[in-house]
């Protein structure tokens, strides 16, 4: 589903990645792991096309196709979605008004019919009950006065509404209390299939005990340094990132 | 290129230049510049009363001793008041037969805007055949509107109908020596609505310039007069979200509102008129004179506005708050994009005791635009327990486009509470990745932030109003990102 070869990505001047090579096949989650500053948002922000972001050297294929060659929207509709470490508020546009709007945007890009607005809140509602996202908070301003849980929550929902078919999620531990993870966790499980590839970016194992990878790969200084099963995390855990070349984390 | 030319006939020379095709019409026109007898001319015209006549006459003797107001934030051109025509009315053969003979690209927004095709016919000034029954539309609200003893029809017919009424009322608000533009539409204005509401009525529809369009073609110095007489209600829709394509022109019309005890009068105005090209050429000259006065006790009088078009918009709509207890709202959208100047906000002058009003207003800049937001709240000696909240809200987009507020505030009473808030902000990049990461185009994500940025103010537009206000914010903003 998705190939990386020798990615190399410059932010403003500065190599961030310096030769990334990944191969994700469909159905699989794939963990990567890395001390701050490792560059693993910086994979995620290339990947999703935010700009700021120089691609020097390499490619990304996704379903065949040439990523980087795509607009940010693009990708979205082909597919590819990122849960936001920091989600953003849009202040005065409703949860519900955004998320129709991305789900039409998607579907009209697609070349599919749009949903009306009945078809669009029964369908929302049923998306949004496992995850605890009531209807009330579908009313509020996208993001706005949420609750760490609640952006969370928020980022699932809208992945679970859109159905991408590559789900990047960056730090989706970062602010959250255990309860909370475990919500969001949940969530995303609910959500793995065999059309469905993941990336999850964490740079504490917790999360790995909940959302439980297929593959871990440990990033450090732009570079994968090391790749194995589910026991690396663990490892990890035990040892720190100071064994891999990295800075202290 | 003149700057002041009559309304219809500009529209016309304007699709003549642009798009090849021919309309040959005639007009009667008064003779070129504005003296004495042009101001007799267009009363003769109209067969006016002699009251009215003097009354223009006085109107334009004051204007020749008074000079163009330079203190607000726009820069343009001089113009030249005495090359252009106060007069000039088309024969009724100018009508348009068919949508083919009209400005394509007008016909491209109206589908943008999602107006259906009677309704496009009707914007565009085509006359409406049969076919569409639109005309029982029209008869069917002039019934029900006779029924509930409401007066709703051209200045010209009501100077004719209701002298009385008019001459109680015109110029009660915004006398004839206001101020430079509403002295020169004091003399030439040769058209506007004419409204009245009888006492307890509460109009028992949206009235709106719209129904009105192909009755009579606007000039571009209209003046309108809404009169609420004691418990009356009335919500007046002015303009519609129609561009009207022409070149550099003047604009300068006048709104006078009153609301008598316990009446209220809500208008709304989506003004989208052409704003100059890419280079900053053309585009209406939009000065306009709108004040309502809350004469009664416990009257209201709310402002709502959406202003996306003009190159130029000096506008302020203003409450009198005279009657105890009245209450002025203002509720205002301001989008300039490209070359624009907007220098837009409100005055709300509380004279009577506990009066309120509340002003919030959303500015957005974009492109190389200036928008500039300038209110006045003043409260007088005598009016006790006066409450205002001020909002004055900016949004920029870009880096070459400036936002400006200036507010007033006065106060000669200790016991007024008055709050003032302002932001300033930028769509931010963040936010934009963001939309666009969840599949959203760069255009609609400006417009989705853009239009929830307005939303406190969307929501005062009647329903209707509010949709197409929304599709009109995403328009107005096209090629502002990227």
């Amino acid at each position: 589903m998705l190939e990386i070869k020798n990615l190399h990505v410059t932010v403003d001047g500065k190599e961030i990645l310096k030769g990334i090579d990944l191969d994700i096949g469909a159905g699989e989650v794939h963990a990567i792991m890395g001390p701050n500053g490792s560059g693993k948002s910086t994979l995620s922000y290339v990947l999703a096309g935010r700009d700021g972001y120089e691609v020097t050297k390499g490619s990304v294929r996704f379903k065949g196709k040439d990523l980087l060659d795509m607009s940010v929207d693009e990708r979205a509709a082909a597919g590819v979605f990122l849960a936001f470490q920091y989600p953003l508020e849009i202040p005065g546009v409703t949860t519900m008004n955004f998320l129709k709007t991305a789900l039409n945007a998607q579907r009209k890009a697609r070349g599919e019919e749009e949903l009306d607005a009945v078809r669009f809140l029964k369908l929302v509602r049923e998306k949004a009950k496992p995850l605890n996202v009531t209807d009330d908070m579908l009313k509020r301003a996208l993001n706005v006065g949420y609750s760490g849980g609640e952006k969370k929550r928020a980022e699932v929902l809208q992945m679970s509404l859109l159905e991408p078919s590559l789900a990047v999620l960056d730090e989706t531990d970062s602010g959250l209390d255990i309860d909370a993870l475990k919500t969001v966790a949940e969530g995303v499980n609910a959500l793995r299939s065999p059309e469905r590839a993941m990336i999850v970016i964490t740079h504490y194992q917790r999360l790995l005990d909940y959302i439980v990878p297929d593959v871990v790969h440990v990033l450090s200084n732009g570079r994968i340094v090391k790749t194995g099963g589910k026991e690396l995390a663990h490892e990890l855990e035990k040892s720190g990132y100071a064994g891999y070349g990295a800075d202290a984390a | 290129m003149a700057a002041v030319k009559e309304t219809v006939e500009t529209v016309r020379e304007a699709e003549k230049y642009k798009y090849g095709f021919f309309t040959d019409i005639e007009s009667e026109k008064a003779p070129l510049g504005l003296t004495e007898d042009t101001v007799r001319f267009i009363s003769a015209k109209k067969n006016e009363p002699a009251w009215l006549l003097e009354w223009r006459l006085d109107a334009f003797r004051r204007w020749l001793t008074l000079s163009e107001p330079t203190w607000a934030k726009v820069t343009y051109p001089p113009i030249d008041f005495q090359d252009a025509y106060y007069y000039s009315a088309p024969k009724q053969s100018a009508k348009l037969e068919s949508l083919d003979e009209v400005d394509p690209k007008l016909l491209e927004t109206y589908e943008k805007l999602g107006i259906p095709l009677t309704e496009q016919k009707m914007l565009a000034g085509v006359a409406v055949d049969a076919v569409f029954d639109s005309v029982s539309v029209v008869t069917t609200f002039k019934e029900k509107l006779a029924e509930a003893g409401v007066i709703f029809c051209p200045m010209s017919e009501a100077v004719k109908n209701h002298p009385e009424l008019v001459k109680k009322y015109l110029g009660s608000v915004v006398p004839t020596s206001d101020n430079f533009y509403a002295t020169l539409n004091s003399a030439v204005f040769s058209e506007g609505s004419f409204v009245y509401i009888p006492e307890g009525v509460r109009c028992p529809m949206e009235l709106s310039t719209y129904f009105r369009i192909n009755e009579a073609q606007t000039g571009q110095f209209e003046r309108t007069l809404i009169i609420a007489d004691k418990g009356s209600y009335v919500s007046y829709l002015e303009g519609c979200t129609a561009p009207q394509r022409d070149e550099n022109q003047l604009h300068a019309a006048v709104v006078e509102l009153v609301a008598l005890e316990d009446a209220e009068i809500k208008y709304s105005t989506v003004q989208n008129w052409f704003p100059g090209d890419e280079d900053g050429k053309g585009g209406v000259y939009n000065f306009v004179t709108k004040r309502g006065d809350c004469r009664g006790k416990n009257s209201k009088i709310s402002w709502t506005q959406v202003e996306t078009g003009s190159a130029i918009t000096w506008k302020y709509p203003s409450c009198i708050l005279r009657g105890d207890n009245s209450r002025g709202e203002f509720y205002s959208i301001a989008i300039s994009n490209g070359h624009q100047q907007v220098d837009s906000g409100t005055k709300m002058i509380h004279l009577g005791r506990n009066t309120s009003s509340r002003i919030i207003s959303k500015g957005i800049s974009a492109g190389q635009s200036s928008n500039t937001y300038r209110g006045l709240v003043s409260v007088h000696r005598k009016a006790e327990n006066v409450r205002n909240f001020t909002q004055c809200d900016s949004l920029l987009i870009g880096d070459r486009c400036s936002a400006h507020t200036v507010p007033y505030i006065e106060t000669k009473n200790p016991t007024a509470v008055l709050e003032h808030e302002a932001t300033t902000s930028k769509i931010s990049e963040d936010q934009l990745f963001y939309c666009m990461q969840r599949g959203i185009g760069e255009e609609e994500a400006v417009a989705l932030i853009v239009n929830g940025f307005c939303r406190d103010v969307l929501q005062q537009l009647p329903m209707e109003f509010a949709v197409e206000a929304q599709k009109l914010v995403g328009i107005s903003l096209e090629g502002s990102v990227g």
